[in-house]
């Protein structure tokens, strides 16, 4: 079963910068689809329009279809509230809101208007223990968030993201800020989580890609150049510059 | 390089420096001459009655109770005014508006009005407040003036104050389904609120301050009672020093001095507010 079908999309922003050029690709539930490419190749613009974060910056023009449960959430119609809600983001810098770590993680609930002191206390405990945090926050919960590692910081990101028990989950180098160890966990964790959610990442190096992919796409210049299975596309690679690439000849 | 010439070169920037470091202390001087001035010529006539009582004797006795109390009403009105249309159109500016022609100009306006002389404030309440709306001279008409000339200030340090906010938060808040008013009220705003205060009482303390836009408008040169309604005037602080200063013959110089004081503390004393505000809130910020 796949949880997107995009067909021929395009954007390009108002400088001109950096572009997606007619995307075909599905991607497929419970399993992590990754990205990856040298910088600029538009993943992250990719990211963005899937949850229509896009909308926040100056895109001049945006083309194509990107079907998510039988719509096509590029419509003017689409509910982009509704849709980031089941479709939730974690950044490359851990960016915990200047609340505490109990707010970050019941930010979502209560701003859908979630008021019940029981059940936002359930979820931010279901989320937490997901991330692997509970253990080393539950008496903590009230403190800054300001006040946990970075490598703390960007599992409560991820986290924030499990409470409003999304479908999606992508990340855009969720790693780049951190530790080999804080990176194992997320990667740990990443891998548990597939089995419940379907997990779109845009990892920062391509040995990550290689670890993580259980489908892999190649982005090149606002091109998907490749598209297959994690194996076959880092032991086998069809086009010239991906062998390229993966072999480290540039990038 | 020689070795001498590295040596007077030395020298030279030593010297440089010292003269700059001077230069800037010097700055502080007129400051604390001002201040220690006024405070030793003002404070004898400083005291509980002095405070609390009406002038008596054609202003040359008594004390300055109703000026004080009308600088407070004045006060408080323009922050009635101001306040919420200042911070909203800084809300705006920041968070709502396209970055296109139609903001700039706004923007320029701002900062225009920022630029105009406050006689000019005056004799526009004059015409606008108390003649074509017919609120006459009163502390609606006065306060309304300096509401427009406070504006400006409360605009753009409400504006910076927003912008000041990091963009991440904003994109996270929006992609964890938050409105983008929702992001404002929850995030932006209890983020920029210590900027925007400080920009409010910034705003407010130059208005309470200012003579020539109450003079057409509100102030009045002696009443006998306190102003019982918003249609009233109202004797005030600025105006009160200038009028006991050029227009009351045979006045003791030391009550013009105490009037001064006390003007001065409160404008320093809300400087003093804000600045506190905006320590406390620079050592708690996390970004």
């Amino acid at each position: 079963m796949n949880k997107f079908r995009i067909e021929d999309l395009s954007v390009r922003y108002l400088d001109n910068n950096e572009s997606l050029r007619k995307i075909n690709m599905e991607i497929e539930e419970n399993a992590i689809t990754v990205l990856f490419g040298p910088a600029n190749g538009g993943k992250s613009t990719f990211l963005r329009t899937l949850n229509r974060l896009n909308d926040l910056a100056d895109v001049k023009e945006m083309s194509g279809k990107v079907i998510f449960h039988e719509d096509n959430i590029l419509e003017k119609t689409t509910d982009v509230i509704e849709l980031r809600r089941r479709i939730g983001m974690v950044f490359s810098r851990p960016v915990p809101l200047p609340l505490s770590i109990y707010e970050n993680v019941a930010y979502g609930l209560i701003m859908e208007g979630e008021h019940d002191k029981k059940k936002l206390d359930n979820a931010v405990e279901n989320a937490l223990r997901k991330a692997v945090l509970w253990d080393e926050l539950y008496d903590r919960l009230q403190d800054s968030a300001y006040a946990i590692s970075g490598g703390q910081q960007q599992r409560l990101c991820l986290a924030r993201v499990l409470a409003l028990e999304p479908e999606v989950i992508m990340l855009d180098e969720p790693t780049s800020a951190l530790d080999p160890v804080a990176t194992a966990k997320i990667e740990e964790l990443l891998n548990q989580l597939k089995a419940t959610y379907t997990i779109i990442l845009a990892p920062h190096n391509i040995q990550q890609a290689a670890r993580m992919a259980d489908y892999a796409a190649f982005f090149l210049m606002g091109e998907l150049i490749e598209f297959s299975s994690g194996k076959e596309m880092f032991l086998n690679p069809r086009d010239r510059r991906t062998q390229e690439y993966v072999s480290g000849r540039y990038g | 390089m020689d070795k001498s010439s590295r040596t007077s070169t030395l020298i030279a920037e030593s010297a440089g420096y010292t003269l700059v470091h001077l230069i800037t202390l010097a700055t502080i001087i007129p400051i604390l001459g001002l201040v220690g001035y006024i405070i030793a010529k003002g404070s004898p006539a400083i005291s509980w009655q002095f405070l609390t009582a009406a002038p008596t004797d054609g202003m040359r006795a008594g004390g300055i109770f109703p000026a004080i109390v009308g600088t407070v009403y004045l006060t408080i009105g323009t922050a009635i005014f101001s306040v919420p249309l200042g911070v909203a159109a800084g809300i705006y500016i920041s968070e709502y508006a396209a970055d296109n022609a139609a903001t700039r100009l706004i923007r320029l306006a701002i900062i225009n009005l920022s630029g105009i002389p406050s006689v000019v404030y005056g004799l526009f309440g004059l015409g606008l407040f108390v003649i074509f709306l017919n609120f006459g001279t009163s502390i609606l008409s006065a306060s309304l003036t300096l509401s427009i000339m406070t504006l400006p200030v409360i605009i753009s340090t409400s504006e910076e104050a927003m912008h000041s906010v990091p963009n991440s938060f904003r994109v996270v808040s929006t992609s964890l389904g938050a409105s983008r008013w929702q992001t404002i009220r929850k995030i932006v705003l209890p983020q920029a609120l210590p900027g925007i205060v400080t920009g409010v009482i910034l705003g407010l303390e130059r208005a309470v301050g200012e003579t020539a836009p109450i003079l057409f408008t509100g102030a009045a040169f002696y009443l006998p009672q306190l102003p019982s309604s918003p249609l009233d005037a109202t004797m005030a602080l600025p105006y009160h020093i200038f009028v006991i200063s050029t227009q009351v013959p045979g006045m003791p110089v030391e009550i013009q001095y105490g009037t001064v004081l006390v003007l001065l503390v409160f404008v320093l004393g809300m400087n003093l507010i804000a600045t506190l505000i905006r320590t406390r809130a620079r050592a708690k910020r996390v970004w």
